[in-house]
């Protein structure tokens, strides 16, 4: 009986390897473990380094366990007097030895964690041969449930989308007009949060032409799954071109439509020829309450956005 | 102000759960009623300052909280795997994963923990109660309480809805106006008082009233995990009450602390929940590494390897448990340096455990396994955990954890550790001193189907959302919108209703051993492989736990004991034991005090300041109490154990 049940055991690995099986077969399509970008790419490298130590740490685990419990059952037949000994309760050596080899993985995976972390807070160096490019600065600024994208530069401010050169790092400043939430491109990197009240810096760059998504990754409430946008990463050229047509021919974002646009809610894709940064500056001690004090009573309403259900389901 | 105001109308979902909680206490109040079983409530369980009754009473919750816990996981997995059915709403779906979370915490895993140490503890250091019985009371109403005014929260006033992270400013009073917040603040700190009560309690029980003999490093080590679980409450859970409390009063008196406004820090939250929330984490681990290092030595029938290193690595894994919560936000921006400590704070947790891991694998060697249920689960735990073990080491590499961060590869970290780790203690310490508890084991094959049913529905549940997470999907997402994550979805969905099958069963199977089971006649009820004192006594264990308290001076004395011929009556040696008289004080001090909260989560004012003063009237009430209990005469005791012993 025993044995069938053993047995039982293995087959029932069937379906986890089967997940295995499906999962691995996906794994050239997962959006992190195919990097769009420098960033994305050292954060890649990490993850990758990381994954050969859990390996062996699994595989080693895995086979010490199987090992004790086929060996050790109590009615394993032909088990001998030898492979019972109920008083061994340590061993000074063998302990030593698997406390130093831990340590060292954490010593192994700490460096190249730490050197990444202190590269993450510069621009991405560029590849050799290429030459360095003054980052593009976005300020990307959240309200509930909407994201500005702008930029001082060309003087231009997008709503829920975003047009990036390729090969030119983006410094990203990060801000919220209430709630925190979180700028994750992850085709090109990780998050970082958007904080009323404060600024943070996020540097991205993406090498590959394309159309990534991007989205808030912090709950922040109702709208929460539909904070996303798409990220437009073209070449120099078409990057300027685009800003020069936004430029010329947008609408100017006034104050009061700027006002509008914060209001608790869901809005589409917008372009505006100039920033709001002018009218208020919501990472500031000063700018900080704005929104909430503006809006304090539509946030009292819930809004059951069921229209989110509707645009945002696939059929 | 009208009924439909304070009730939460409009979800169908809602009514049904309504009218089937109706149904369901009258069906309570009927069957009470009908067998005349009021007084018998009150009297035996209601009043109860026995540690045994006690531990029974938090055990029944959890395990209700584990189901309420779990319809709310389900319902969510079926809005995840099936996107285009319209079956939840945003707003409802951020309510249950906010109580699904909670819950599981703060109701679920941690009650039903305390409820083991408080059965096992006691018996196994050789005592006679807790160092404060009416506390140990106390402890349990207020959780108690503060379980049932956050549970009725989504049929009045509305659930919270913020995530159990409760972050600001999103669930300040701007921006969550209403009494849903509130239900969490004042259900949280309500417990709260219980679990601070019960550290206290249970450190001051396991440092004084050991067996005589008993060192330190005598003890068992469930009562070491115990312990060490206490030193992290005392120091953990002073800083969750403040932090509710500043919240509490940023909502209901307006105050500014967390807010956008006037110069408020809205990340002060995210520190101060994090120095309490990490600690928490080992609150719920450590005592399951205990129950796993009993179980294993105990069906290993082998001395638990290492000992003292076991000890220690739970002491420093506690250290290294409060200097590690900027973890918990990486993304905030605090920059390399900041990242760079935690980081390896973090990763240096991994030795430790790693170390533990090695050492029950090594009590497995040269030993002789049987694969009971209890040792089923114990064993399970091992793999499993380190699936988790080694993702939260890859989420402890701040740069890479960019990328993990809010994302679902978070989400399968953490249920890899809580489930496998903390609920399959919970099982296995359950089945393991459910003789000890009831006086009859549980059924094996139905415990074999439920242990199998959860154990595979888990990995297939969680371990799809891996790489979920590693394709972009962030957790407290409402809606599947994203057509490459349904099939993924589904899996897990799948998994997700074995673990429910098992859930059932399990329940079905106390039920069933209830029914059939053979009686026990022997207090050593794992066919005499018990090693500590809890086997030593008879089952069902007499209300004052030992008749005689043996000479402890090594570990596991009851190996030594029954070589020896020794048993816990000694007939000689027989004494009066003194015991502490029931009291209804502690359910109805607690019962002020959940009307105070009542109140604060309306607003309603009156009726906050009437609980309050009630509480203060029966803190004065017990200052002049001066019953000191009664003493057990040395006949009643030989009696009772010759009827037990078969004497």
């Amino acid at each position: 009986m025993k044995a069938k049940h053993l047995r039982n055991r293995w087959l029932g690995l069937l379906p986890l390897s089967l997940i295995f099986f499906l999962s691995g077969c996906g794994q050239l399509e997962m959006t992190v473990l195919n990097p769009k970008g420098p960033v994305a790419q050292s954060q890649y490298d990490l993850i990758v380094y990381s994954l050969w130590f859990m390996l062996g740490i699994i595989v080693v685990v895995f086979a010490l366990f199987t090992y004790m419990i086929i060996k050790y059952r109590e009615n394993r037949p032909g088990r001998k007097e030898s492979d019972y000994d109920p008083n061994l309760h340590g061993n000074t050596t063998i302990e030593i030895i698997w406390t130093i080899i831990p340590v060292i993985i954490v010593i192994l995976l700490s460096i190249p964690t730490v050197t990444t972390l202190f590269d993450l807070e510069k621009p991405p160096v560029p590849a050799a041969g290429e030459e360095e490019k003054e980052p593009l600065v976005v300020y990307a600024t959240t309200a509930d449930w909407k994201w500005f994208f702008s930029y001082p530069e060309q003087d231009i401010e997008t709503v829920n989308y975003l047009h990036i050169p390729a090969d030119r790092p983006i410094e990203f400043r990060l801000s919220s007009a209430d709630s925190m939430s979180a700028l994750w491109i992850p085709a090109l990197g990780g998050q970082k949060y958007n904080m009323a009240g404060m600024m943070t810096t996020l540097y991205l760059e993406a090498d590959e032409e394309g159309v990534y998504d991007g989205r808030n990754s912090n709950f922040n409430g109702e709208g929460f799954a539909a904070q996303t946008f798409k990220v437009y990463a073209e070449s120099e050229e078409e990057f300027n071109a685009w800003a020069e047509e936004i430029s010329n021919e947008a609408p100017e974002l006034t104050a009061e439509r700027y006002d509008e646009l914060l209001a608790p809610g869901l809005t589409d894709v917008q372009s505006y020829s100039n920033t709001h940064l002018d009218y208020v500056k919501h990472h500031t001690r000063e700018g900080m309450g704005y929104v909430v004090e503006k809006y304090r009573e539509q946030f009292k309403e819930k809004l059951h956005l069921y229209e989110i259900e509707e645009q945002e389901s696939f059929q | 102000m009208h009924i439909t105001d304070i009730l939460v109308t409009g979800e169908p979902i809602i009514y049904g759960a309504m009218v089937s909680m109706a149904l369901g206490g009258l069906a309570i109040l009927f069957v009470l009623t009908y067998f005349k079983k009021w007084k018998w409530l009150w009297r035996e369980w209601l009043t109860s300052v026995d540690h045994k009754k006690i531990g029974v009473m938090y055990i029944l919750s959890a395990l209700l909280m584990l189901f309420r816990g779990g319809v709310d996981a389900m319902m969510m997995r079926v809005q995840l795997a099936f996107p285009d059915l319209g079956f939840l709403n945003s707003q409802h779906y951020n309510e249950i994963f906010t109580t699904h979370g909670t819950i599981m915490i703060i109701f679920m895993a941690m009650p039903f923990l305390i409820g083991l140490m408080n059965i096992i503890v006691p018996l196994q250091i050789g005592a006679r109660d807790f160092a404060f019985p009416y506390l140990n009371a106390l402890s349990f109403w207020s959780f108690f309480f503060g379980m049932a005014l956050f549970n009725i929260s989504f049929v009045i006033g509305g659930s919270p809805d913020a995530g159990w992270t409760s972050y600001t400013p999103l669930s300040g009073a701007a921006m969550s106006p209403g009494p849903g917040q509130n239900f969490y603040l004042m259900g949280l700190q309500l417990s709260g008082i219980g679990t601070l009560a019960t550290g206290i309690n249970l450190m001051v029980t396991i440092l004084k009233m050991r067996a005589p003999g008993m060192k330190l490093f005598h003890m068992p080590i469930f009562t070491w995990s115990t312990l060490v679980t206490c030193f992290i409450i005392v120091f953990a859970f002073p800083i969750l009450t403040v932090a509710l409390a500043l919240l509490t009063i940023d909502r209901i008196f307006g105050a500014q602390f967390f807010t956008l406004t006037g110069e408020g820090l809205p990340m002060m939250w995210a520190n101060l929940f994090w120095m309490w929330g990490h600690p928490e984490v080992y609150i719920v681990i450590l005592p399951a590494f205990g129950i796993f290092s009993e179980v294993i030595a105990t069906f290993a029938k082998k001395r638990l390897f290492g000992y003292n290193v076991m000890v220690w690595s739970m002491i420093v894994i506690a250290l290294l448990s409060f200097l590690v919560w900027v973890h918990h936000f990486f993304t905030m921006g605090a920059g390399a340096f900041v990242n760079s400590v935690f980081s390896v704070s973090t990763m240096l947790i991994a030795v430790p455990t790693g170390v533990k891991i090695f050492n029950w694998l090594a009590t497995l060697y040269k030993s002789k396994i049987e694969f009971t249920v209890p040792m089923l689960w114990s064993l399970a735990f091992i793999p499993s955990f380190i699936l988790g073990g080694v993702t939260g080491v890859m989420l402890g590499m701040a740069a890479a954890d960019y990328q993990f961060h809010n994302s679902y590869f978070l989400i399968a970290h953490f249920h890899y550790v809580l489930i496998a780790g903390t609920v399959f203690a919970c099982f296995a310490g359950l089945v393991f001193w459910y003789p000890k508890m009831f006086g009859h084991k549980m059924n094996e094959r139905l415990g074999r189907w439920a242990f199998w049913l959860f154990f595979f529905g888990f990995h297939v549940c969680f371990f799809p959302q891996y790489f979920l997470g590693l394709d972009g999907m962030p957790r407290r997402l409402f809606i599947t919108n994203v057509a490459e994550w349904l099939p993924l979805n589904v899996i897990s969905t799948v998994g997700a209703v074995g673990m429910a099958l098992g859930f059932v069963v399990f329940v079905y199977n106390v039920y069933y051993s209830f029914r059939y089971s053979e009686r026990e006649t022997t207090g050593d009820s794992w066919n005499g492989n018990g090693r500590t004192l809890e086997w030593a006594t008879t089952t069902p264990v007499p209300y004052y736990n030992f008749a005689t308290v043996p000479y402890v001076d090594e570990i596991d004395p009851y190996v030594r004991m029954k070589e020896e011929g020794k048993t816990t009556f000694e007939e000689d040696e027989v004494k009066p034991i003194h015991m502490p008289s029931y009291t209804g004080q502690p359910f109805i001090f607690m019962a002020l005090l959940g009307l105070a909260s009542f109140g604060l989560i309306f607003e309603w004012m009156y009726l906050a300041v009437f609980g309050l003063i009630g509480g203060v009237v029966m803190m004065i009430r017990r200052s002049f109490d001066y019953d000191d209990g009664y003493y057990v005469s040395v006949e009643e005791i030989k009696e009772t154990e010759k009827k037990a012993r078969g004497l």
